[in-house]
């Protein structure tokens, strides 16, 4: 059965070089340099590759390879033979676009370094010069040299800056970028000018100066997303997507889910993940859906019936033939609300853009006045807009520009130590105002497996030895009995009894683990069905001895109930909305203490009842995993799912979470209200720092050393002030590091 | 005043020098990694058992 090609064509990319094959694979299990060594050695004494280079900060490998010499397939099995697993990039995700926008980000940096550190040592020689001895002509060479440095650096470096101001300004709206264009033209204009008419300040430093600071925040928040984002796509690929697909004349081949075509046909084997969307050909099975819809019951599958992405096969071998999503569909209602609730999802106005829809015009105004009040006051046009230029120069957007990206880099990283990676920037300050906090069940609140309930009530060497013999069973209840085997190598010679479970005969006594009817094992099953009605069993017999039942349930997460206590402890309102039956639910709900919860909800409820919750003008945090979770996560102000969520949820999800725990989610909003808290002390430092700088440019008393000194001392201020967003305890103190989870 | 003539072309062209020198990195790729190039200063695998270059405390 397992006699089938992995088929890595789809992401094997021709090289640079000639008749050489490229891959690029994500690798779990690197820990330190030492790998990387035992990697790249490893693999290059292979024949046939040319190339083994592992990115030890993105734990990636890139692979180079003679096809006539060798094979993927040959290479990816060294890897693992080392110890590494590893799973190849679609190509086509690989993240080109925002490693094309760093590079561009970080020479313009360079270029704006350049250029303000050469007209820096000139502007001090003239500030020097003309309180000594600086003969005009020397003043007029220095400046015409800055400005042939600052006016094509200022064209290149400033682009980003440039660009995001026309789109704002195009579409009605003031961001940032605004005042820091006009700024930055207006100062170099101003400059040149006064080269012209041999006066003795220039701005040329100020402009460039301000462009090298923001540039430097720029890049630092591009690359911390960039980091955290790579990181994610990671894990993506380490899930493994692939799918079985039968070929025409019977055969098996294993591609990735992306390349599978409507019309193919999915061998799905039992306790395998579904990858696709399909019609059930042939086989019968149950599936348990609880990713899809949070249901934990199992639901009988046949030929004709609809299966989902990511439901897990519990039962016999399915074969599917892959459709769209059809009208009606379960997909296909979670595609349209998905997409309204996008659609509706408000324009969430960003606090630096509030900041600059109240600055700019207010800088603006107060440069016009001081303009026209100095030129009515009658000493001329032109030096009424000297005034009226330093003036813009003076509350330069430097610190204001650089307040709340500096908070947001600081936060991100110390939120990527608890192991919760942010999709969204802004989405720490939309966490930040959350005060309710709506929870999924299934998955979420629960493990994402089962496990055994009544563990504390077998003999440990039963459950040794069952969850031994589970190891050689793919159903999934086995799965939850085998995380009890430990250490244990599966027995030999087990065999399979299809639909019913398994046995093995080890020293003359048989051994068997399945249905309760498999191991005579009724009694003892209604005995246990009654002490834990929601669970499913698993029965296990040894010989003649009296059979043992296991009951299989959600377990919740280990530190589920201390986050609900501690979420309520920072004032949040803590609600259940499942999918799942009610006594399920209930049961949960009453063992954490939260009496808000509803159960059955379909995906349209879900969305529902969030934006009711967001009607009575709560802000809420949305909590889950499951594909019926994709709309109201997000409909919702802000949403963290884990790890281990669907595709689709993740996606629309600001921030994902990793690992067993559920602290995470109280990190984040512990990491977010300080962060949000120094954004805005940030931006009340800029503002305080306005309100001594205007008037003193207003007077005409600024001059470009007062200027320069200002725009750096103030920039420093906020850069240190973010750091605080790392400092101090967040969430339940029992923080992962994310890099080893 | 005539030193400064030799003096501010000779500082542009070094500080030029250095923007083409960080360019060049750039563009060929020498940013991508910068905890795997940290490592990889440390490795002596480039050093072979019998090399002559091998610095005296590697030697036996």
């Amino acid at each position: 059965m397992n006699a089938h090609a992995r088929d890595w064509s789809a992401f094997v990319t021709p090289s640079r070089e000639e008749g050489v094959c490229r891959l690029d694979l994500a690798v779990e299990g690197i820990t330190c340099a030492a790998c990387m060594v035992q990697i790249e050695k490893g693999l290059g004494a292979q024949p046939g590759v040319s190339k083994a280079r592992l990115n030890l900060t993105s734990h990636r490998l890139a692979l180079e390879w003679r096809p006539d010499e060798t094979d993927a397939g040959t290479v990816i099995d060294v890897l693992e033979s080392l110890g590494y697993r590893a799973h190849p990039f679609d190509p086509g995700r690989v993240d080109e676009v925002e490693k094309v926008e760093s590079q561009k980000l970080l020479r313009a940096l360079a270029v704006a370094a350049f250029s303000s550190m050469n007209i820096m040592l000139l502007s001090v020689s003239v500030w020097a010069g003309n309180a000594s001895d600086i003969t005009s002509e020397t003043r007029d060479l220095f400046h015409w040299i800055s400005a042939l440095l600052a006016l094509p650096a200022a064209a290149y470096s400033g682009q980003t800056f440039y660009r995001s101001a026309y789109h704002a300004l195009r579409t009605g709206r003031l961001n940032m970028d605004v005042p820091i264009t006009i700024g930055v033209t207006l100062a170099l204009a101003l400059s040149v000018m006064e080269t012209f008419n041999h006066a003795d300040h220039a701005y040329y430093e100020s402009a460039m100066m301000l462009l090298f600071f923001l540039l430097i925040g720029r890049w630092l928040d591009h690359n911390m997303r960039r980091r955290t984002r790579s990181f994610a796509e990671n894990l993506m690929a380490l899930r493994a997507e692939s799918a079985l697909v039968i070929e025409p004349d019977g055969s098996l081949r294993e591609i990735p889910v992306s390349r599978v075509a409507e019309g193919d046909r999915v061998l799905i084997r039992p306790g395998e993940r579904v990858s696709v969307d399909g019609i059930v050909e042939d086989g019968n099975s149950e599936i348990d859906q609880s990713l899809v819809t949070g249901e934990t019951l199992m639901v009988a599958t046949g030929p004709g019936t609809s299966v989902y992405a990511g439901t897990l096969n519990a039962g016999g071998q399915l074969v599917v033939r892959v459709s769209a999503a059809g009208k009606g569909t379960l997909l296909d209602d979670v595609n349209r609300l998905l997409d309204n609730a996008l659609q509706a999802k408000s324009r969430y106005m960003h606090l630096a853009d509030r900041a600059a829809a109240l600055y700019a015009p207010l800088v603006h105004g107060a440069a016009a006045l001081s303009f026209a009040g100095w030129w009515l006051a009658g000493i001329g046009w032109q030096p009424a807009l000297v005034i009226a230029i330093s003036v813009l120069i003076i509350t330069c957007p430097c610190a204001l520009g650089l307040a709340i990206p500096a908070v947001q880099v600081v936060a991100s990283g110390t939120l990527f130590r608890h192991g919760i990676l942010l999709n969204s920037g802004d989405g720490i300050e939309r966490m930040a105002r959350a005060n309710t906090v709506v929870f999924d069940k299934t998955g979420t609140l629960t493990a994402p497996e089962p496990a055994i309930a009544n563990a504390a009530d077998c003999p440990p060497g039963t459950l040794a030895a069952a969850a031994r013999l589970a190891l050689s069973s793919r159903h999934p209840l086995a799965a939850a009995l085998a995380h009890h085997a430990g250490r244990a190598e599966p027995f030999a010679g087990v065999e399979e009894v299809a639909g019913e479970g398994v046995r093995v005969v080890i020293d003359g006594t048989e051994l068997r683990l399945g249905s309760p009817a498999f191991c005579a094992a009724e009694a003892e099953a209604r005995a246990i069905a009654e002490r834990y009605p929601l669970a499913s069993l698993v029965a296990w017999r040894a010989g003649e001895r009296s059979p043992m039942v296991f009951a299989v349930d959600q377990s919740l997460r280990p530190d589920a109930a201390a986050v609900v206590a501690a979420l309520r402890e920072r004032g949040l309102a803590v609600e259940i909305l499942s999918g799942d039956r009610e006594e399920s639910v209930a049961s949960i709900a009453a063992a954490l203490g939260v009496s808000e919860w509803r159960a059955a909800q379909r995906p349209a409820d879900k969305i529902a009842h969030v934006e009711a919750l967001r009607a009575a003008g709560r802000s809420v945090l949305m909590v889950g995993d499951g594909l019926n979770d994709a709309p109201s996560l997000a409909a919702a102000d802000v949403s963290i799912s884990p790890v281990t969520a669907v595709h689709v949820s993740q996606a629309a999800a600001d921030c994902v979470f990793l690992g067993e725990r559920l602290g995470p989610v109280v990190a984040a909003i512990d990491v977010s209200r300080r962060a949000h808290r120094i954004m805005r002390e940030n931006l009340w430092f800029a503002a305080l720092y306005n309100t001594i700088a205007v008037p003193l440019a207003v007077a005409g008393l600024v001059t470009p050393l007062i200027a320069a000194a200002a725009m750096s001392g103030s920039s420093i201020v906020v850069t240190l002030n973010a750091w605080r967003a790392r400092l101090g305890r967040a969430g339940l103190g029992d923080d992962v590091d994310s890099r080893q989870a | 005043m005539n030193i400064l003539l030799l003096t501010i072309p000779v500082a542009l062209a070094l500080g030029l020098f250095f923007l083409i020198a960080f360019l060049w990195a750039l563009r060929t790729g020498q940013f991508e990694d910068l905890d795997g190039a940290a490592h990889r200063v440390l490795l002596d695998d480039d050093v072979g058992e019998d090399d002559e270059n091998k610095p005296d405390f590697l030697k036996d």
